[in-house]
């Protein structure tokens, strides 16, 4: 099992442009890179000299699959910097706004991109050959995430309803409650999705890397965070992320790497669930129990059943927020600008995403820091790689390389986010 | 009996948010998927089958070296190139480089800039290749794309507009955000197709679609100064998804 060099022309199902470098040589794994080759379109260069009202509608257009955090995580730093907060009822619309984003993305990745993985397909198209039921529930489960976002935001991708301060227009209580009517059958659908994918099968990887995700003792936390929790127990306030997180450059990729306190960690549902699971609504808290988690999970192959369990949150939160919803009076508040600098953290469905803008006194901004979680898991996805392919050095060359573009998948890399095509190459010296 | 028509979607830089809008056809994904072979789709399949495709869809801007080799060998092995979203249409947010100092761009984000291969602007695929048919937006409306999937599938013209959004925002029966409120809009110069999305939530459009066909944009400007935007406020408004489209790029001397 020496000295040969296996190239496979593409990993596919990931959002973005990367590769996949994989280097064998007297029996041991020698290297394992992620290199990420997404063009780069310097996002925190042309942000500089915007007015702090337009900052959302330019970081949405990091990431057409998560929008909404990218648009949560900027107004959340212009408003922290601005010293402003909205009223609770426009937060519980940005968190409506939110779980329609969680729903619709981890959707997609549970039945288009990470099942075939699973069940032995190329493409969600093939499995419906098969599996037409699970495939219509994953697309269903999936255009009642987007009715959310158009609904509430106006818009699926891109969504032009949101602002700093709040909405330009608060959804009437019919809207919603016509929304809901979509959302209650959705919500089984949710349910029949953790128990489907509880019955896949698992190989064995138990992660050691820390963990980090935005905590809030009131609820499992999406779209705000009270502070930034990490899986051994520390606490810091968002304005302290930087002191934490240090981002590098490396070589073999467009977006940069991040440690945390010097060391690699994971960000993203794994993260989420381990640190806040006893905050999930009783509903989830069953239906996760019921397929077999524990109160933390860090089997990364396991994530897509706690992005199954979240869909289940995120349904429930949902319907909770539309039966309790009011129309307020305005749909935001007005957001003047002033000198300063902000923090925004929320958590997107692939883990949590930092902003941090620096202000002028007339709201331009100086500024600009984003830092997406796909890069600050590519360290962890790395170390993940090393250790599957050097578990698994008698597979032959297919069966590895599968079974790292499967390891890989499991975080729902977001290339477009960090920075798509993905080169995948194993070399065997 | 024939085989089905094939179907490609190629990335460049961009957003993936164009690409996604095909599978966010939630009701009609499976259906297409039968009257289609989808023979290139690296978002959704590791099946790749070689060219030549009878229809690519082609999304994101030209940035890089390799990508100007890379587009020109998928206009190759296309047989129809459609481009989906202002990235591929205009260049996208991405252009706003054309008017600025890449070195610096470089450095402001990356500690070791040489590292990074990128060129000093975005263009559109269509100032690289033969493009058979440009759909609009920032994101493209999934109606649209369907149509023009259709279209190109039946081998006729695509019914996609090419008026203004304020004709849309008519059609709703919306009442005009920028005479009734004072709202700035871009309405009047923007390319139709979404919908009059913004006016719909009280705010004025902002040009995701790029320019309409023959756009007075010159003739705006007057207006959205008397909504209260200033040289500056005017200079952003133009120079976001679309700031590299000749009619927004070329609107006069710049505040």
């Amino acid at each position: 099992m020496s000295d040969r060099t296996l190239t496979v022309s593409s990993l596919a199902r990931v959002e973005g442009e990367g590769a996949l470098h994989l280097v064998i040589a007297d029996g041991a794994v020698q290297t394992a890179a992620l290199q990420i080759y997404e063009p780069p379109r310097f996002f925190e260069s042309f942000l500089r000299g915007r007015q702090h009202t337009e900052v959302a509608d330019i970081t949405s257009r990091i990431c057409g699959i998560c929008p909404v955090a990218y648009q949560t995580s900027a107004w959340a730093a212009v408003e922290d910097a601005c010293g402003v907060a909205p009223d609770t009822a426009v937060g519980a619309l940005r968190r409506l706004l939110y779980c329609g984003e969680w729903i619709s993305s981890h959707a997609l990745h549970i039945y288009l991109l990470h099942a075939p993985d699973f069940l032995g397909y190329p493409d969600a198209i093939a499995l419906a050959r098969d599996h037409r039921a699970a495939v219509s529930r994953g697309l269903m489960l999936k255009k009642a995430g987007n009715a959310i976002l158009e609904t509430v935001g106006g818009r699926a991708i891109h969504p032009v309803n949101p602002r700093v301060g709040g909405f330009h227009r608060a959804p009437t209580a019919a809207e919603l409650a016509r929304l809901a009517e979509q959302l209650r059958p959705a919500l089984d659908a949710a349910l029949e999705t953790v128990r489907w994918v509880a019955g896949f099968d698992f190989p064995d990887l138990e992660l050691d890397h820390e963990l980090l995700a935005a905590y809030d003792p009131a609820g499992y936390a999406i779209e705000r965070a009270d502070h930034i929790a990490t899986g051994s127990g520390a606490r810091f306030a968002p304005a302290e992320f930087l002191d934490h997180v240090v981002e590098h450059q490396v070589p073999h990729s467009t977006a940069l790497h991040a440690t945390l306190d010097g060391g690699r960690y994971l960000t993203g549902p794994l993260a989420r669930y381990s640190i806040s699971s006893a905050l999930l609504s009783p509903v989830a808290q069953q239906a996760a129990a019921a397929a077999g988690l524990g109160a933390t999970c860090r089997n990364p192959f396991r994530s897509v059943v706690v992005r199954a369990v979240e869909i289940v949150q995120a349904l429930d939160e949902a319907l909770r927020i539309i039966d309790g919803y009011e129309r307020p009076a305005a749909p935001g508040i007005e957001v003047p600008p002033r000198a300063g600098v902000g923090h925004g953290v929320s958590e997107a469905p692939r883990g949590l995403l930092y902003h941090r803008y620096e202000l002028d006194a007339d709201g331009l901004i100086r500024q600009a820091t984003i830092i997406p979680p796909t890069s600050q898991n590519q360290a962890a996805i790395e170390h993940d790689l090393h250790r599957i392919a050097s578990a698994n050095l008698h597979l032959d060359d297919a069966a590895l390389t599968h079974l790292c573009e499967q390891t890989i998948r499991n975080y729902d890399p977001c290339i477009s986010c960090s920075t798509h095509f993905l080169r995948l190459t194993v070399e065997r010296r | 009996m024939t085989s089905p028509p094939t179907l490609a979607v190629w990335k460049f830089a961009s957003c993936d948010g164009c690409q996604l809008t095909l599978l966010d056809c939630e009701d009609e994904l499976l259906t297409l998927a039968e009257e289609v072979t989808i023979a290139h789709f690296l978002e959704a399949s590791v099946d790749v089958r070689p060219g030549p495709y009878d229809v690519s869809l082609v999304e994101g801007s030209i940035t890089t070296p390799g990508d100007v080799e890379r587009i020109r060998r998928v206009r190759e092995q296309s047989r129809v190139l459609i481009t989906i979203g202002a990235c591929a249409t205009a260049g996208g947010i991405q252009a706003l480089r054309n008017f600025a100092d890449i070195d610096e761009f470089r450095s402001a984000v990356y500690a070791s800039p040489h590292y990074i291969d990128t060129l000093a602007t975005s263009t559109a695929i269509a100032a690289h290749v033969t493009v058979d048919f440009e759909l609009r937006g920032c994101p493209i409306d999934r109606g649209q794309l369907l149509e023009v999937i259709s279209a190109f599938l039946a081998g006729r013209k695509p019914d996609i507009p090419d008026t203004s959004v304020c004709t849309e925002c008519k059609r709703r029966g919306l009442t005009c955000v920028t005479v009734a409120h004072g709202e700035p809009c871009l309405g009047p110069v923007t390319h139709a197709g979404c919908g009059a999305l913004c006016p719909g939530v009280n705010r004025g459009c902002y040009g995701c679609f790029g320019p309409m066909t023959g756009a007075n944009v010159a003739a705006l400007v007057p207006l959205l100064r008397r909504c209260g935007l200033d040289d500056g406020d005017v200079d952003r408004v133009f120079s976001t998804f679309n700031v590299a489209a000749p009619a927004f790029a070329d609107r006069g001397p710049r505040a």
